[in-house]
């Protein structure tokens, strides 16, 4: 297949790109487990320095921030799920549930307790009041109304 | 005085389906995923970085607004790619291109320089297709 002018020009070498899209994978698939940088940036056969600044151009932050990133956004679906806080700082790759509610808190601004109490009284009302989170003009559309 | 858009509609022919292919492979978030009923469900979406604007995966199915004629043309006419829903932006088009390329997302345009930028187009799992870019900085 003909190279496009984009895959000729800016990334003439396409297969450094690759590798940043596997180091990226390889956080999203292994979040949960003890993984550091050294580990991410071999995954993608790089050395440490230059593998953080491909990643930041790619993705706008550094692996670590990206991993930390993926950690938190998975404890948000957790807690939302009313899966206790202990476990899910274990799912997500914590060894200790004070440091992750110390994270958790400088990234969310409140306490994983507190969001995950939030969730639950949030679905609690939802299921008693439907559609109170459809816009109306979705609500007749789909005929709910 | 018009402020900002908060919803917008993506016909979908599979709502499990969608879910999948925008939570699971563009790296959406889910807003909100509600039954409706025993069989209707209300299932939005946002872009990672952008949760006030949710975007509706809404069932193409028989009832309210569809009768069965207007079902069986719009499920057709999304299915055939019709429709293109919307522009989506990223920092960095070659390596979400890779990356959503690894995650079987389908493109029907590979990343080409425009004016404003560099830009791919993709289809989801109904058959919708979206812009992808990158644009370029501000003067």
């Amino acid at each position: 297949m003909t190279k496009t002018k984009m895959e000729q020009e800016p990334y003439k070498n396409l297969y450094l790109c690759k590798r940043i899209v596997q180091a990226k994978l390889f956080i999203d698939l292994h979040y949960a487990e003890d993984i550091d940088l050294e580990q991410i940036a071999c995954t993608a056969y790089f050395s440490k320095f230059h593998f953080c600044r491909l990643f930041k151009k790619a993705y706008g932050k550094t692996p670590h921030h990206y991993l930390t990133q993926v950690r938190i956004d998975n404890a948000l679906r957790l807690l939302g799920q009313g899966v206790p806080v202990a476990e899910v700082s274990f799912r997500v790759g914590f060894d200790s549930s004070t440091s992750f509610a110390a994270l958790f808190k400088k990234h969310y601004g409140a306490s994983p307790s507190d969001y995950r109490a939030r969730q639950l009284k949030k679905q609690a009302w939802l299921v008693s009041n439907r559609l109170r989170a459809v816009p109306n003009c979705f609500a007749e559309a789909h005929g709910w109304k | 005085m018009i402020t900002k858009v908060t919803h917008m509609c993506v016909y979908v022919l599979d709502q499990d389906s969608a879910y999948d292919f925008y939570v699971n492979k563009l790296g959406f978030k889910v807003h909100t995923d509600a039954p409706m009923g025993p069989d209707a469900r209300w299932l939005t979406v946002t872009p990672p970085a952008q949760p006030e604007l949710e975007i509706t995966l809404f069932l193409v199915k028989e009832g309210g607004v569809f009768d069965a004629e207007t079902t069986r043309t719009m499920r057709n006419l999304v299915k055939k790619g019709t429709f293109g829903a919307a522009v989506f932006t990223c920092q960095d088009l070659m390596t979400t291109y890779e990356e959503l390329k690894v995650k079987g997302v389908e493109f029907i345009k590979t990343p080409t320089k425009e004016f404003y930028g560099y830009e791919a187009l993709f289809k989801d799992d109904s058959g919708n297709w979206f812009s992808l870019s990158q644009l370029n900085p501000e003067p």
